[in-house]
């Protein structure tokens, strides 16, 4: 709505014609001035430019919803209440279904310790039909890392679920409404999600996984004082996308040794506390995510997988729904699979380190067949 | 600074003065050479178009006194406009002068107040409660009506907990100690989450029915329970796509609140998301954010409504350092009244009062529960969650 034309909302002759003449078109044009700048600008007095910018900003704002028409429109209209099931019964319960749509759910954790392979599970199950806790729909699935593997795929539909792909053609029906895009540059990536934006609604697309989302930027991200955020607008275009067409999100994050000065605290509590300083000390043989705060900040599921003693875990470490629990899982043929469905809750802001201890030892590939 | 000084639709000191002064035509030759030039500016200060002002600085009239005593039709002639135009210019020029002269109390200007008038409206001021009896402790009793309140922290601490908390505890009726009233709830992020809401509007409605069993035992105790889709129903939800779109319903919010008197909690998820990207320009963002922030606080002390900005946090160089601090940079920490900064101590959540006019700086835990934000876990052991 912020490209919505001033000429159309209806503004007194005299005053739109003002508008039109100074090359204020847009409500952007408008808004990003101040009244006293208008005035300065459309040359005519504080009441009229006060009365015009109530009317612009009055349509231009987004009309408004009570919480529980909101709610009886997700439960009424949505498949499965607006959740994708992962499948793993403890994460589905901690997630109050599954993977929600329309918003973004982020995968963050080492190289080899299983987001591919969680990706891989989910996108198989968006596209399974509905008597198998389906979405029966398309996926599209953005390699950054070329890490795509159609063999694993296959391997983990045929012992997941053995009644659907032992069936003649299904793999092929199934692998076919995958739809894998290999962009090379940030450049690329954004043309293509222009195109996905049509594509989504002109196709049954039920599932968006970008893998990984930090990849795209690695090359030119450098650390450093923070500056402009490379993937600023990105960030609210991948948002739109997910929320507009209701359809669940996934990207994987990779991770980076925390440099020496990773910081952690505020100014107030260094000054106040000693204490406090060598707790971090503790933290610091952490990994941490290679997107940075403001990426943090901007998803809203934040899952990380992790190795402690030779353990893998699974963490819901951001969740508005859930609390902060870890599942240990291990990679089998069939995919992912919790151990325990029950979950530890964690205390404090240990739910976002990234462990990585004795991860080579506990490659067990499992194969059972 | 100019813009500022009109913005504010409280008193216009400096005409005040200069009239208390006894200004007029007669201009004493021995004041001070800035204090004239400041009055000889006086037209430029009022609220009308360019060439208006153009107009009336080169037909010599520069002081507002200098309007006073001329008829509009023989100012129509020198300026050589209508006389309807000019009988605004004259209006505008005496509302910006003008002094508060029968003033039903003992205010010199018109619209200020006294400040043992606003003690007396400090005490009556309402509150929301945050549900957490340690946090509420060091905020004087909740988030303060009629004041703009920042609350900042990193990812995953309880923001968007906390403005879901206030929204639905906000509804709390006035048998309850409540307010009663309506939220509105802004959200910039997509972060919101329906089911959430239902969760923490139905451990509130089981809040009170414990309470009204505990403290009115018989009397009252058949009511009505209040269902937790009321709650739901009481709380305008606003997806907002980009800056523009946040400034215009800033703008429309004057209006929306208005018409829904009800309302008195305006919750922002968060003010930061739009602000942080697509921006080129650094210098329109602040001038952005100051009106924005300007309306935010008018919009609190017209219609008595809090207004709660959530806002995400970033990496700061000072002292040689880096240390975590909310975004939007120096000039937007002047925007809110209170800050409260949400962190972790050790295991703990922790709320810090980092600025507030009234309020003494200290900490207190908190915890976010199934049920919503609570008293911190060690007082009040949770459940565990399967």
């Amino acid at each position: 709505m912020a490209n919505k034309l001033i000429s159309e909302m209806g503004l007194p002759k005299s005053i739109g014609n003002i508008f039109a003449a100074r090359n204020i078109i847009t409500t952007k044009d408008a808004l990003s001035l101040t009244e006293f700048e208008l005035m300065e600008l459309l040359d005519v007095g504080l009441a009229e430019v006060m009365c015009a910018v109530a009317l612009i900003s009055e349509i231009a704002s987004p009309p408004y919803q009570t919480v529980q028409s909101l709610l009886e429109q997700r439960m009424q209209n949505e498949y499965l209440r607006g959740h994708l099931p992962t499948h793993l019964k403890g994460l589905d319960a901690a997630l109050s279904g599954g993977i929600p749509f329309g918003a973004l759910t982020e995968l963050v954790g080492p190289a080899g310790i299983g987001k591919t392979q969680f990706c891989l599970k989910i996108s198989l199950l968006a596209t399974l039909p509905s008597c198998y806790g389906g979405l029966d729909g398309h996926v599209i699935y953005i390699d950054v890392e070329s890490k795509f593997s159609s063999r694993r795929l296959i391997e983990i539909g045929l012992n997941s679920f053995p009644e659907i792909f032992c069936l003649e053609g299904m793999a092929k029906e199934m692998a076919g409404r995958i739809t894998v895009l290999r962009p090379g540059s940030l450049t690329e990536f954004t043309e293509s999600l222009q195109k996905i934006k049509v594509s989504i609604l002109q196709h049954q697309v039920k599932l968006l996984i970008i893998d990984s989302m930090a990849a795209l930027v690695s090359g030119e991200y450098e650390q450093g004082p923070p500056r402009q955020h490379p993937l600023g607008w990105h960030i609210s275009l991948i948002k739109s996308l997910a929320e507009f067409s209701r359809i669940p999100v996934v990207m994987t994050n990779q991770v980076r040794s925390r440099s020496a000065s990773e910081i952690t605290q505020y100014s107030f509590q260094v000054e106040s506390r000693t204490g406090a300083i060598e707790d971090t000390a503790n933290f610091d043989s952490h990994l941490v995510a290679a997107l940075g705060i403001h990426w943090a900040h901007a998803v809203t599921i934040r899952l990380v997988l992790e190795s402690r003693s030779g353990q893998r875990f699974i963490k819901v470490a951001k969740s508005p729904m859930s609390p902060p629990l870890a599942f240990p899982f291990e990679v089998t043929s069939s995919g992912i699979l919790l151990l325990n469905d029950d979950g530890v809750e964690m205390a404090g802001p240990q739910i976002n380190a990234i462990d990585h201890q004795g991860h080579s030892d506990i490659i067990c590939h499992r194969d059972e067949r | 600074m100019v813009t500022d000084l009109l913005y504010n639709p409280g008193p216009n000191t400096i005409h005040g003065i200069s009239r208390l002064r006894g200004g007029g035509k007669i201009e004493s030759q021995r004041e001070p050479v800035r204090s004239r030039r400041a009055r000889e500016m006086e037209v430029l200060r009022l609220p009308l178009s360019a060439s208006q002002k153009g107009r009336l600085i080169s037909a010599g009239y520069t002081s507002i006194a200098s309007l006073s005593s001329i008829s509009p039709s023989q100012l129509a002639l020198e300026l050589k406009i209508s006389e309807t135009e000019v009988l605004e210019i004259l209006k505008t020029a005496s509302d910006g002068s003008r002094l508060e002269s029968t003033g039903s109390s003992r205010t010199i200007v018109h619209g200020a107040q006294s400040a043992w008038d606003m003690l007396q409206e400090e005490e009556t001021l309402v509150r929301i409660t945050t549900s957490c009896a340690d946090l509420d402790y060091i905020l004087g009793g909740g988030i303060s009506c009629k004041e703009v309140t920042e609350i900042g922290g990193v990812p995953g601490i309880g923001k968007t907990q906390l403005g879901i908390q206030l929204a639905v505890n906000v509804q709390i009726p006035s048998d309850y100690g409540g307010l009663g009233g309506k939220a509105v709830y802004i959200d910039t992020e997509g972060s919101f989450m329906v089911e959430r809401a239902l969760q923490i509007a139905e451990a509130c409605s089981d809040d009170m029915v414990e309470y009204s069993c505990l403290y009115r035992k018989g009397s009252q105790a058949c009511e009505v329970k209040r269902q937790p889709k009321d709650f739901l129903e009481n709380i305008f939800y606003f997806r907002v796509c980009s800056y523009t779109e946040q400034i215009a319903l800033i703008n429309y919010l004057e209006k929306f609140i208005t018409e829904h008197k009800d309302v008195k909690v305006v919750i922002i998820d968060s003010v930061t998301f739009h602000f942080r990207q697509d921006f080129d320009d650094m210098a329109l963002r602040t001038r952005l954010l100051s009106g924005m922030a300007l309306k935010l606080m008018k919009l609190a002390r017209n219609f008595g409504v809090a207004v709660v900005l959530l806002n995400q946090v970033t990496t700061k160089y000072s002292d040689g350092s880096f240390h975590l601090a909310l975004a939007l940079g120096d000039s937007w920490s002047h925007a809110s009244t209170n800050r409260i900064i949400l962190h972790w101590n050790g295991n703990e959540r922790y709320a810090y009062i980092d600025k507030s006019p009234s309020l003494r700086s200290a900490s207190a835990p908190y915890s976010v529960t199934a049920k919503g934000i609570r008293n911190s876990a060690s007082n009040n052991k949770r459940i565990k969650h399967t």
